[in-house]
């Protein structure tokens, strides 16, 4: 997975409630709650940051972890999350979603 | 949905002050005249598409998850898509209400495209003699159906809401068969609320009495009747200090116009987003305040009825019968359906007739109910 790029799927729904990130699924309304290391990751995936750099650049900045284990810990929660169908792996840069560009808050 | 998670998330989000959820009617413009609609479908200035998209930032901001929107009839404005598409980037989850009269293919397409949660379409009854004698609109069921099988066939999650009143209330079975075709879920729902201007004239139209006792016994209508008729649990702390519901706490409503409300049924104006930020509403405003400063314990009739643990009370029919802190008669009115147990409202109201009318003659009947308050509470 060392190029991977991950973007959230135009098809959920999500927000920040407290330290956690709130995400349902509209294809099957699935809920799903992340905590604050995957609520990161989540917030990164914009589909241009490979994920190796969002570990290196903002989890490991952020939190006291060995990048190695924090690498392979974010490869498996991203896998998760797609096939969850929350979140959109790919080898290169997304492609823009129908929903539009997302707003940050 | 996991329902113990919702529960989990909206008691988190009721500890921070978070409005989790929130109901927006983009216009109460309609193409239908529904006989029982408590709206006033004149356009009195609804906001503009750059006032909204500012109103969803803030609702975004405020951390509301669960966006409702609705109407009217929200395909009467033709930026609905654009609102809705806001939405959506914002990563609400929205559901959206319609009577679907204007959902064709380019519609159901869109609607899917964009992840809405799920559509909710008014479905008065089966015959289009009945649906579209309600909604007086001529070919209306006929057209709402097509919608709904064309947003199915997209895989878009549609829920059939039906409305029971007098017009269509041997229809309901015939509703859920329809809806068991058309593989969507479906609501029912008893409940006539008087207009947004106080006029209760349209609550002639509910129904009453032994009709709502026949439907609260039916199998078909509430599933486990047993469970859903048993008598009323004892009165205890937990029901006492008991929220009467969400409105104010987790979920507001707001109008077309930029009011701010604590719920679709409670019309007690607590601020305008035209003239204050929606948080500092949704903080600081006195109205909200006192809603949500109210615990089951402080309603003075309710707080010593035996249904109080299990009575649907909304606190803005309640209002709407001229206090919040009040009763609502016809929450009373579907308590005594399911359990054949009068409610304290009930039998206060009883007495006090009695008083007034037969005390001189007839002091046996004052007292008789008396005894029966005392034995159920």
């Amino acid at each position: 997975m060392k190029n991977c790029y991950i973007a959230r799927s135009p098809m959920v729904a999500a927000r920040q409630l407290g330290g956690e990130m709130v995400i349902m699924s509209a294809a099957d309304s699935t809920l799903f709650t992340l905590n604050e290391v995957a609520s990161l990751i989540w917030k990164s995936a914009d589909g241009a940051t490979p994920l190796w750099e969002i570990v290196n650049g903002k989890v490991c900045a952020e939190f006291d972890v060995d990048p190695e284990i924090a690498l392979a810990d974010a490869e498996r929660l991203v896998g998760e999350l797609a096939d969850h169908g929350l979140l959109l792996l790919t080898n290169e840069p997304a492609r823009p979603s129908p929903v539009g560009a997302e707003r940050s808050l | 949905m996991t329902t113990a998670l919702m529960q989990e998330l909206n008691a988190r989000a009721l500890e921070l002050g978070v409005p989790f959820s929130a109901h927006l009617d983009v216009t109460y413009r309609c193409n239908e005249r529904c006989v029982h609609c408590y709206l006033d479908h004149d356009d009195h200035g609804e906001m503009t598409l750059s006032e909204l998209k500012n109103l969803l930032d803030q609702l975004a901001e405020a951390g509301v998850f669960f966006l409702t929107l609705s109407g009217g009839e929200v395909l009467m404005r033709m930026d609905f898509f654009d609102i809705l598409r806001y939405a959506r980037e914002l990563r609400f989850n929205v559901k959206m209400k319609t009577n679907a009269f204007m959902v064709r293919e380019k519609e159901a397409d869109l609607i899917r495209e964009l992840g809405v949660q799920s559509v909710q379409i008014s479905i008065y009854s089966h015959r289009p003699e009945i649906h579209d004698g309600i909604t007086k609109l001529p070919g209306s069921l006929k057209r709402s159906v097509a919608a709904i099988r064309l947003l199915k066939s997209r895989g878009v999650n549609v829920t059939m809401a039906n409305v029971l009143m007098r017009q269509n209330l041997h229809d309901y079975a015939g509703v859920r068969a329809l809806a068991k075709e058309l593989c969507v879920e479906v609501t029912t729902d008893p409940t006539i609320t008087p207009k947004m201007d106080g006029d209760r004239g349209v609550l002639g139209l509910g129904i009453r009495d032994s009709q709502l006792n026949g439907i609260f016994h039916d199998s078909q209508f509430v599933g486990n009747v047993d469970e859903f008729c048993a008598q009323p649990a004892a009165l205890d702390d937990a029901a006492l200090d008991g929220l009467p519901c969400s409105a104010g706490h987790t979920y507001c409503y707001i109008s077309p116009y930029g009011d701010v409300y604590p719920c679709v049924q409670f019309p007690l104006a607590c601020g305008n987003v035209r003239k204050e930020k929606f948080l500092d509403i949704w903080r600081h405003s006195k109205q909200i305040n006192e809603v949500r400063s109210i615990r089951a314990r402080d309603l003075p009739t309710c707080s010593a009825c035996t249904h109080l643990g299990s009575c649907t009370r909304c606190p803005g029919l309640a209002f709407m019968e001229g206090n919040m802190r009040g009763p609502s008669s016809l929450d009373c009115e579907k308590s005594f359906a399911r359990t054949g147990i009068p409610s304290a409202n009930m039998l206060a109201r009883m007495a006090s007739k009695a008083a007034i009318h037969d005390s001189a003659a007839h002091p046996s009947s004052f007292s008789s109910l008396i005894q029966i308050t005392t034995a159920r509470t």
